[in-house]
C-alpha cells in the first residue's frame, strides 16, 4: 500500500520511537509527542512498537489509499473518517485502492494521534530512526511535514494483516489523557537552586499551558517559581525528555521531543512518562498542577505501560485466530492462538 | 502552537580556565538524578578543563567495555548523562556501576585523545569580517589569521545545533564582539568568532559572528556512519589554505576521496 496526501493538515510528520544514540552529536531525539499511543498503535497491527507513524496534530490530514493494507488511528479522538464513515481511535480496518481518510475535527480529549499502517511508514532509516526532525531537516519524509502530492510507501506487513480488520481496543485498556490528577515531577537535577519558597508555588499554584507550546517544550503561565541568588543561567548540560526547566523568568517549560540536546538553564526535575502522555494531549488553555513523584512511581509508570502492551499484543493473538476464520498462508512471523485438543497454544513464529 | 523562533545565533559561555571561584570535585563527584531513565554525573560547578576531561574517560569507560547496560551517554562541559532502560537495570544500580568504574579509571595513566585538522581558507568572500577582528585587535589580518591557527582548542562538548562544537583555548586577544546586525545566512562550514569563542557553523543558519573564513569540511553529515566530524574531547587544529586549496578539497570531499587528518596525541 502507498498513501497518498491530499491534503496535509496542522502538522503531519512521520515519527518513531525517536533517534537515539546521536545526543552526543547535538542530534536531537525527537519522535513521537505521545510514545504509548505510537506503541499500541503498532502492536494493536502486528508491528514492532517502533515502527513509524504519521502524527497527525489537532486538524488532521486528507489522504487517499493506493492499494489495501490495515490501519488504525491511535490517540485523541481528532475525527478519524474513511470514506465519510466515523471509525475514531483505537479501531483498526482494511484500506481498499481509493479509500479516503479524513478527519472531523478534534473531539476534545486530545491533541494529537498516530496514523499507523501495518508495515509502518517505509520511509529512510537516518541514524537509526524514521523520525523527522524538522529544524535540522533530518530524517522523516525528506525532513519536513508532510505536503500535498507526497506519497508515503508502506513497508511489509504482518502475515496475518487481513485477519486482524476489525480489532478494537477495549475501552478500559485505552489511554485517560485528562485525568482529574495533577501532573507528577521527579524532582532533581539543579532542584538546589530554588528557594523552599518556589518550590512550594510550583508544586501548590495552577498553571496554564502557553499557545507558545511545540514539539519542542510546552510553556507554562503562571506564578513565577523563584531562584535562589546565583540565579537561572547554569552551564549547558542535558536535557532530558520531560526536563521541567524554569529560566530566569520563573515561569516552567516542559521540555518534549524536539528538545535540545543540552542547555544553560536550571532544571527543577523530570515529567514522569505517563505526565509526558497527558502533558502532550493537552491544549493551549488548559489549567494543570504539579505534584511530586517518587523514583518508583516513576518506574512503575513504565513498568505497567509495558504489561499493557504485552496484553494487547495476546488480545490480538486472540483475534486473528478467532474462530470462522481460516487461514492457508504460511504463518511466518506472526503470533496467534492455536486450539490443538481443547488446550490453548500461545504461538510466536519466526523466520530461521 | 509554536515557541517563538530562537535565534539559532549561538549564545555561548566562554570557557574560563583557572577562575578561582571554580568549585571542582573530581574525586567526589555528584549524581544527579535526573528522571527515571537518566542520571547526570558532574565534576564540576563551571568550565574547568580538567573536569572535561574527568567527563570525556568516564564517557570511553563506560561506551567500550562498560559492563553496565546503557543506551547511550551524553558528555557536557563538566558532566555526563547517562540514560538507561529503568526496566532492565535500576537507577541505584547504574550509579554503582558507575562508581566502579570512576574507582577503576582513578588507577590509571593519562588517556590519548584526538586532534583534528580543520583546513580554513581566511579572508576575502570566506571570511567578509577578518578586517573587523583585525582593526579589533590592532594587528594585521595575517597576524590574526597566524594567532588563530597558532593554538590547539579544546572540544568541550557538541550541542546548540547537530554538530556544532564548543570550543575553548582561543588566543583571547583575537576575541571580537558580534556583529550588531547578524546575518540571515551563513554558510556551513564558515568560520568565526564571537567574543573570546571560535566556531564553525556545521549547518547554513543565521547568525551574528565575525567571520574570519571557511572550511570545505562537512561537520555534519546525517547519512554518514559518523554523522559529525568533530566529537566532544578532540582537539581542534586549524589549517589555514590557499583558495585554490580550498577547491581541491572541496573536490576530493565531493568525489568521496577526502580522508579528514585526526591523530592520536598522548595527554
Amino acid at each position: 500500500m502507498e498513501l497518498e496526501v491530499i491534503k496535509p493538515g496542522m502538522l503531519t510528520s512521520v515519527q518513531d520511537l525517536g533517534r537515539w544514540g546521536f545526543q552526543a552529536s547535538g542530534v536531537p531525539v525527537a519522535g513521537a509527542m505521545d510514545l504509548p499511543a505510537l506503541r499500541i498503535g503498532n502492536v494493536m497491527l502486528g508491528n514492532p512498537e517502533g515502527a513509524a507513524a504519521l502524527e497527525v496534530t489537532l486538524l488532521g490530514p486528507e489522504i487517499s489509499a493506493i492499494g489495501s493494507g490495515l490501519v488504525v488511528f491511535a490517540g485523541a479522538e481528532l475525527g478519524f473518517t474513511v470514506n465519510g464513515r466515523h471509525v475514531g481511535s483505537w479501531n483498526s480496518l482494511l484500506l481498499n485502492d481509493g479509500d479516503i481518510i479524513s478527519f472531523s475535527g478534534p473531539e476534545g480529549n486530545g491533541c494529537r494521534g498516530y496514523l499507523c499502517a501495518a508495515g509502518g511508514m517505509d520511509v529512510p532509516v537516518v541514524m537509526g530512526s524514521r523520525s523527522t526532525y524538522m529544524r535540522a531537516k533530518i530524517g522523516g519524509y525528506q525532513g519536513r511535514s508532510l505536503r500535498t502530492g507526497d506519497v508515503l510507501k508502506i513497508g511489509e506487513p504482518d502475515l496475518l494483516w487481513k485477519r486482524t480488520d476489525g480489532f478494537t481496543l477495549p475501552e478500559d485498556m485505552r489511554p485517560d489523557y485528562f485525568p482529574d490528577k495533577p501532573l507528577l515531577i521527579l524532582a532533581g537535577l539543579q532542584e538546589d537552586a530554588f528557594t523552599d519558597d518556589g518550590i512550594r508555588t510550583l508544586f501548590e499554584s495552577e498553571y496554564t499551558i502557553s499557545s507558545e507550546s511545540d514539539r519542542m517544550g510546552c510553556r507554562f503561565e503562571g506564578l513565577q517559581v523563584q531562584h535562589k541568588e546565583a540565579g537561572a543561567d547554569i552551564v549547558s548540560d542535558a536535557i532530558p525528555l520531560g526536563a521541567v526547566q524554569i529560566p530566569g523568568h520563573g515561569k516552567p517549560i516542559a521540555m518534549l521531543a524536539d528538545r535540545q540536546t543540552t542547555g544553560g538553564y536550571t532544571k527543577i526535575g523530570v515529567l514522569t512518562p505517563a505526565s509526558i502522555q497527558k502533558l502532550v494531549q493537552r491544549m493551549p488553555g488548559m489549567k494543570v498542577r504539579f505534584a511530586e513523584a517518587s523514583m518508583s512511581e516513576a518506574v512503575e509508570e513504565l513498568a505497567a505501560e509495558k504489561d499493557r502492551l504485552e496484553k494487547i499484543k495476546r488480545l490480538r493473538a486472540s483475534w486473528v485466530s478467532r474462530a470462522g476464520c481460516t487461514y492457508s498462508a504460511r504463518p511466518l512471523s506472526s503470533h496467534f492462538i492455536m486450539t490443538v485438543n481443547g488446550e490453548k497454544y500461545d504461538v510466536k513464529c519466526e523466520e530461521l | 502552537m509554536r515557541l517563538q523562533e530562537r535565534s539559532l545565533v549561538p549564545s555561548l559561555q566562554a570557557p574560563v580556565e583557572g577562575v578561582v571561584s571554580v568549585s571542582v570535585y573530581l574525586k567526589e563527584p555528584r549524581f544527579l538524578k535526573a528522571g527515571e531513565s537518566c542520571v547526570v554525573i558532574e565534576f564540576a560547578d563551571e568550565i574547568n578543563r580538567a573536569a572535561n576531561d574527568a567527563v570525556m574517560n568516564l564517557r570511553h569507560s563506560l561506551e567500550n567495555g562498560g559492563k553496565l547496560q546503557i543506551i547511550e551517554c551524553l558528555p557536557t562541559y563538566r558532566s555526563l548523562a547517562v540514560y538507561f532502560d529503568p526496566l532492565k537495570v535500576s537507577c541505584d544500580n547504574v550509579i554503582e556501576g558507575i562508581k566502579r568504574e570512576l574507582d577503576h579509571l582513578s588507577g590509571q595513566d593519562g588517556h590519548t585523545h584526538k586532534e583534528i585538522s580543520i583546513p580554513v581558507c581566511y579572508g576575502g568572500e570566506y571570511g567578509p569580517d577578518i578586517k573587523n577582528v583585525a582593526e579589533h585587535a590592532g594587528i594585521t589580518e595575517e597576524e590574526v589569521i597566524r594567532r588563530h591557527s597558532a593554538r590547539v582548542c579544546h572540544c568541550y562538548m557538541i550541542g546548540f545545533v547537530p554538530g556544532f562544537a564548543y570550543l575553548g583555548g582561543m588566543d583571547e586577544s583575537i576575541a571580537t564582539p558580534r556583529l550588531a546586525n547578524p546575518r540571515t545566512v551563513i554558510k556551513g562550514g564558515s568560520v568565526g568568532i564571537a567574543g573570546k569563542q571560535t566556531g564553525i557553523y556545521p549547518i547554513d543558519s543565521p547568525g551574528g559572528w565575525q567571520l574570519i573564513g571557511r572550511t570545505p569540511l562537512r561537520l555534519f553529515t546525517p547519512e554518514a556512519e559518523r554523522p559529525t566530524l568533530i566529537d566532544a574531547g578532540y582537539g581542534v587544529r586549524f589549517v589555514p589554505v590557499s583558495g585554490d586549496e580550498y577547491k581541491d578539497i572541496e573536490s576530493l570531499i565531493s568525489a568521496g576521496t577526502y580522508k579528514p587528518v585526526i591523530t592520536e596525541v598522548k595527554c
